[in-house]
């Protein structure tokens, strides 16, 4: 206990690093699966093709190599066409900024699906409804479509966060000081890697049951009007 | 000579290779109730939707108190030249589904308000008080905070109309609005669809009720593999049938 005390900063910014990342990723996920819904869902055939593209290549790579592949090898592209170019000079990716593009990408790919399966629960005659009201598209989505898809999609959602905020622990190979690096180089150096991993595995579940709490709050207040069993 | 309330020049409407209205006109004058039946597959709800565009006819036009719905065509399909128009139109030709479709995360008062707050851009107090005079209108006065999920299917239809009413629309488009009912709930339904023509609501109804249409509109067509096949004053078209189709039709419907 002495030894997590003296090593309590590391372990907080480790936290503090650690739910960044998620939330930042999370929210470029629920961007991207937005889109990739809207993508699917639309009349064109270049978007479904390139939303079906995205969502299969996405999830079917492991998302170690993503994360090697987006900071390794992004970096190189980067300067690359940088330098050949010469619209910019040498930059550099960070560590944060590759593990939250890489993970909000990839989960990106699995909001798609959420998103898509969820507007599809929606009852068509309720959208005709907003539709013949004389809605706009924006208008619609608004106050019909999202109020209900986020009902539908939050079983979902909740799940794909859950392995989203776990899968942040993965940019640990990168070198960015999250909470299981920190924690890991800490018990390292003190030869006490237990207390230290144990000390993550409590933290780690208090997010994700405080994430409980908050899915659950979400529940209750897209459930309105309807009936419960 | 005012124009008319609503009119449809040689509606046409294809799925693939089928053509399911073949070049229907009507017009409907401010206060008609025009009752429109036919069997099922007739086209007739679909001739319904393509006045408000829930489909996009393959051909033809409709004028709303004289103003036409501008129509183009782009790589061989048909759509409308301006959205805004369209949206504003749609407000004005308000429709009751035969499913209600009620939104079901509102309240029966917010599903009231919900087109004139947000469409129309009336201020909330004055949608609520109207609404209020509404649902006194439909006999609902006391489920305004109830969800759709906790009413019957009548108290949802009547409800809908309701959320109709509030958009002050110039033709009300009623599709089957009793089909989906149970027997003992028709009765409340038509009782405000009644009231509704007595004050003189522009109205086009398809509806297998057939002492609806000879009671209460004030022209009867009948539909028939996408066509007009009849039409005219009720009283006339009941008791002197033209057409074989329609005669066959009575006589299954009664």
């Amino acid at each position: 206990m002495d030894l997590l005390l003296e090593y309590r900063e590391q372990l907080l910014a480790g936290l503090v690093t650690t739910v960044q990342l998620a939330l930042a990723s999370l929210v470029l996920s629920v961007t991207m699966g937005l889109l990739g819904a809207w993508a699917k869902l639309s009349a064109s055939r270049a978007a479904n093709a390139v939303a079906g593209a995205y969502t299969t290549v996405v999830r079917g790579v492991p998302d170690l190599v993503l994360i090697m592949l987006v900071f390794f090898g992004g970096q190189v592209t980067v300067n690359r066409i940088g330098a050949a170019t010469g619209l910019w000079n040498y930059v550099e990716i960070s560590q944060f900024a590759a593990g939250a593009l890489t993970i909000g990408i990839i989960f990106g790919a699995y909001f798609t699906e959420t998103f898509r399966g969820a507007i599809l629960a929606i009852p068509r005659g309720q959208i005709e409804a907003g539709i013949s009201t004389g809605m706009s598209g924006p208008l619609l989505f608004r106050r019909i479509i999202w109020p209900q898809m986020v009902r539908y999609a939050l079983p979902g959602f909740g799940n794909n966060w859950l392995v989203q905020l776990k899968t942040t622990a993965l940019v640990s190979v990168i070198g960015l000081q999250d909470l299981v690096y920190n924690a890991f180089a800490a018990g390292r150096s003190t030869g006490a890697l237990f207390t230290f991993m144990a000390a993550a595995f409590v933290i780690y579940l208090a997010l994700t049951a405080v994430s409980d709490l908050g899915l659950r709050a979400l529940e209750r207040r897209y459930s309105r009007g309807v009936a419960r069993a | 000579m005012t124009d008319p309330a609503l009119r449809v020049e040689n509606i046409r409407k294809s799925f693939g290779d089928h053509e399911v209205l073949k070049g229907i006109s009507m017009t409907a004058e401010k206060g008609d109730v025009v009752a429109i039946l036919g069997a099922s597959g007739s086209g007739k709800s679909t001739f319904l939707r393509c006045i408000n565009l829930l489909e996009t006819p393959t051909d033809g036009t409709v004028w709303l108190k004289g103003e036409e719905m501008r129509m183009t065509s782009h790589r061989g399909e048909r759509r409308p030249v301006d959205h805004r128009q369209v949206e504003r139109m749609r407000s004005k030709l308000a429709m009751v589904f035969q499913g209600f479709n009620l939104w079901s995360h509102m309240t029966v008062m917010e599903n009231i308000i919900e087109g004139p707050v947000h469409v129309l851009g009336t201020p909330r107090r004055e949608a609520r008080d109207k609404a209020a005079a509404l649902l006194a209108k439909v006999g609902l006065s006391d489920r305004a905070e109830y969800y759709p999920a906790h009413l019957s299917g009548g108290q949802q239809q009547r409800v809908a109309i309701a959320r109709a009413l509030a958009m002050e629309p110039d033709v009300m488009l009623f599709d089957e609005p009793t089909s989906a009912l149970d027997p003992e709930l028709v009765g409340e339904v038509l009782a405000v669809m009644r009231a509704l023509a007595d004050e003189g609501r522009t109205m086009l109804v398809v509806t297998h009720e057939m002492a609806f249409a000879r009671d209460v509109s004030s022209k009867t067509v009948f539909l028939n593999k996408g066509e007009i096949c009849e039409q005219g004053a009720p009283a006339d078209l009941f008791r002197n049938p033209q057409t074989e189709q329609f005669q066959a039709f009575l006589s299954r419907m009664n």
